[in-house]
């Protein structure tokens, strides 16, 4: 559906995206990730066709963006950070604008109009004012306009920044509606976000593309190390005996804790599922009670933050590791 | 390009900007109307000669948000990612100023079939009268386009509009401003050469390339200089010459003169047309930032 090949696009001396290459198909919720700064917005600008790459090649459709401009934006629905909405005008007369210089037919317009809106869920606020709307209906409103020409792509830049949580919810399962008949991409620097709505990831750092996939391969490909906690009933000394002993091992932490429990961090490079089998038998061959064992994954977020700190050596580097969210939960 | 050219029509009416514009017009039509006619003289046209300066005020209040409020709003990203082209996106915008700029020339038409009919000061000449009338809105027209890209240039309304009075003033007195410039052949030449100068600079500033602008620039000096040491006398006074070419008020004089000046007509067209071209590359290099 999109073939992006070789993208770059430079301000001066300063290179916003480089030499980006990618596929996107046909019917599936894409996330554009990255931290603040990474060369998103500039990406979805270009697709969108509103900024010209100084560099490649953009193919929405068959169509390329700078050979064949109009067929190629006919093809694309595009919100931009900021809703480009006029304020003065009533959601309908908005909708209605945007549809008919969008080239939508008189006769389809009715029908076009109602569908987005009842997609968007802004029926109800039809005849009001848009600045007299919440920020979560100007941003519906946004991605209502987005829809209207029943575009095959629809581009969504950020399109939860600013939503209480709440709107944010709601707008995620516009998303994932929207993913059904379209081919839907967002940029986004929350990655619960992109967890939660998109089926693969498009990561992007320094405007190159770092990593691609769904989710699930991304966590998988980068976890190199796992790490377990394991609470055991007996002394330290005796549980960091018998867990170094574990081939796959590579360190344990052990700490006396309360009622003469051992709480031990151990980091192995093994990642097979069996491990926390084999941890566990050589605690039990040593006669100590396991109380606990707990495997700890590594996250997209852990992924992501590896990938930011890379090349930027301080900013970060003190940022807490957190636990994995699942699908659904808010940033 | 029709809805383009309906929501921009909208918000000039929907908003104050249409009806103040309106007003203005109407006021000193009213004034000079009052002052003239009713007075004494038949003449329509010295009304409309009068009204020129008033295009200082009207055109920088009708065009300053046309484009520089798009961009403050950054409701321009939509106007870049619809499938139309940035001419048609142009075209509909400046029709729209065109449409309100005319509503008050549309409402002073019947002044001279009004006077005729109250019969005070003697008959008015219709043909000359709405002859300058039709030269008014080509001055109008042209004036817009002005407007329409001195406001695709700002992202602040405030700004558009006062570089718009700026470039308005400068153009309403540029034939008093070209007589204090010296006639000599000397003179000429360096006022060329900082024109030179400066077209260089705006396009260091659009291209961002520094060296190609400063070719530019030299090239242009030496083609000067080359030109002056051949035609020393033709550069006497030349510079005056071309300024005065350039008053677009000036050039609405014939028709209060009762003619109908044709060669005005398509001056005004043209100034319409670059002006337009101009804008259109103004919104189409923002595609192309780099």
């Amino acid at each position: 559906m999109i073939e992006v090949s070789h993208l770059t696009k430079r301000y001066g001396s300063r290179v916003a995206v480089e030499d980006l290459t990618f596929t996107v198909d046909k019917g599936v919720v894409w996330g554009f990730l990255g931290p603040n700064g990474a060369g998103k917005s500039t990406t979805m600008n270009i697709l969108a066709g509103c900024l010209a790459a100084t560099e490649g090649k953009v193919a929405i459709g068959g169509h390329d963006i700078f050979e064949e401009p109009l067929a190629a934006r006919r093809q694309v629905g595009y919100l931009p950070e900021q809703p480009p909405l006029y304020m003065g005008m009533t959601v309908r007369e908005y909708l209605s604008f945007v549809a008919r210089a969008k080239g939508v037919a008189v006769r389809d317009l009715d029908e076009q109009l109602d569908h987005a809106m009842a997609v968007t869920g802004v029926e109800e606020v039809a005849g009001r004012l848009i600045r007299n709307l919440s920020k979560g209906f100007r941003q519906r409103v946004g991605v209502a306009q987005a829809i209207l020409g029943d575009p095959e792509v629809i581009i969504l830049d950020e399109p939860t920044v600013g939503l209480d949580p709440l709107q944010i919810v709601e707008i995620r399962k516009l998303i994932r509606t929207l993913g059904r008949d379209h081919t839907v991409i967002l940029s986004s620097h929350i990655l619960s976000e992109v967890q939660a709505v998109c089926d693969r990831v498009l990561m992007i750092h320094h405007g190159r593309l770092v990593a691609s996939g769904t989710p699930e391969e991304l966590e998988q490909r980068f976890s190199g190390q796992v790490t377990y906690k394991v609470t055991a009933k007996a002394m330290p000394m005796e549980v960091r005996q018998a867990l170094e002993a574990v081939p796959g091992v590579t360190s344990v932490t052990a700490e006396a804790g309360a009622e003469g429990r051992t709480e031990a961090v151990i980091a192995a490079s093994d990642t097979g599922p069996d491990m926390d089998e084999r941890l566990s038998f050589a605690l039990s061959d040593r006669r100590i009670p396991v109380l606990r064992l707990e495997r700890e994954q590594t996250s997209l977020e852990d992924v992501f933050l590896a990938l930011a700190q890379e090349d930027a050596p301080d900013p970060a580097a003190d940022t807490p590791r957190r636990k994995r969210r699942g699908k659904g939960e808010d940033a | 390009m029709t809805a383009i050219y309906e929501r921009e029509l909208d918000s000039q009416l929907n908003g104050l900007t249409g009806y103040v514009y309106g007003a203005i017009m109407l006021l000193f039509a009213g004034i000079y109307v009052m002052a003239f006619n009713l007075e004494g003289s038949p003449d329509f046209t010295s009304v409309l000669y009068s009204m020129k300066w008033i295009a200082l005020i009207t055109i920088p209040l009708l065009t300053m948000r046309s484009i520089a409020e798009e961009r403050h709003q950054k409701t321009d990203q939509l106007l870049y990612s619809l499938p139309l082209g940035m001419t048609r996106i142009v075209a509909g915008k400046y029709l729209a100023l065109v449409t309100v700029m005319a509503m008050p020339l549309a409402v002073m038409a019947l002044y001279p079939l009004a006077l005729n009919a109250a019969a005070t000061a003697g008959h008015v000449a219709l043909k000359s009268a709405y002859g300058a009338l039709v030269g008014y809105f080509f001055l109008g027209m042209a004036l817009t386009a002005i407007g329409l890209f001195i406001s695709s240039l700002m992202e602040n309304v405030g700004l558009a509009a006062g570089a718009c009075f700026l470039v308005m003033l400068v153009l309403h007195f540029l034939t008093p401003l070209a007589r204090f410039i010296s006639s000599s052949g000397a003179a000429s030449l360096i006022a060329f050469g900082v024109l030179a100068a400066l077209f260089g600079l705006i396009f260091w500033r659009l291209t961002k390339n520094g060296l190609f602008a400063l070719v530019l620039t030299l090239v242009l000096a030496a083609a000067l200089g080359v030109c002056y040491a051949l035609w020393p006398d033709s550069f006497s006074g030349l510079f005056a010459q071309v300024l005065e070419q350039l008053a677009v008020f000036d050039r609405f004089d014939n028709f209060t003169y009762d003619i109908f000046d044709i060669r005005s007509i398509v001056y005004f067209l043209s100034v319409t047309g670059v002006f337009l071209f101009l804008t259109v590359q103004a919104m189409e290099r923002r595609r192309w930032a780099s």
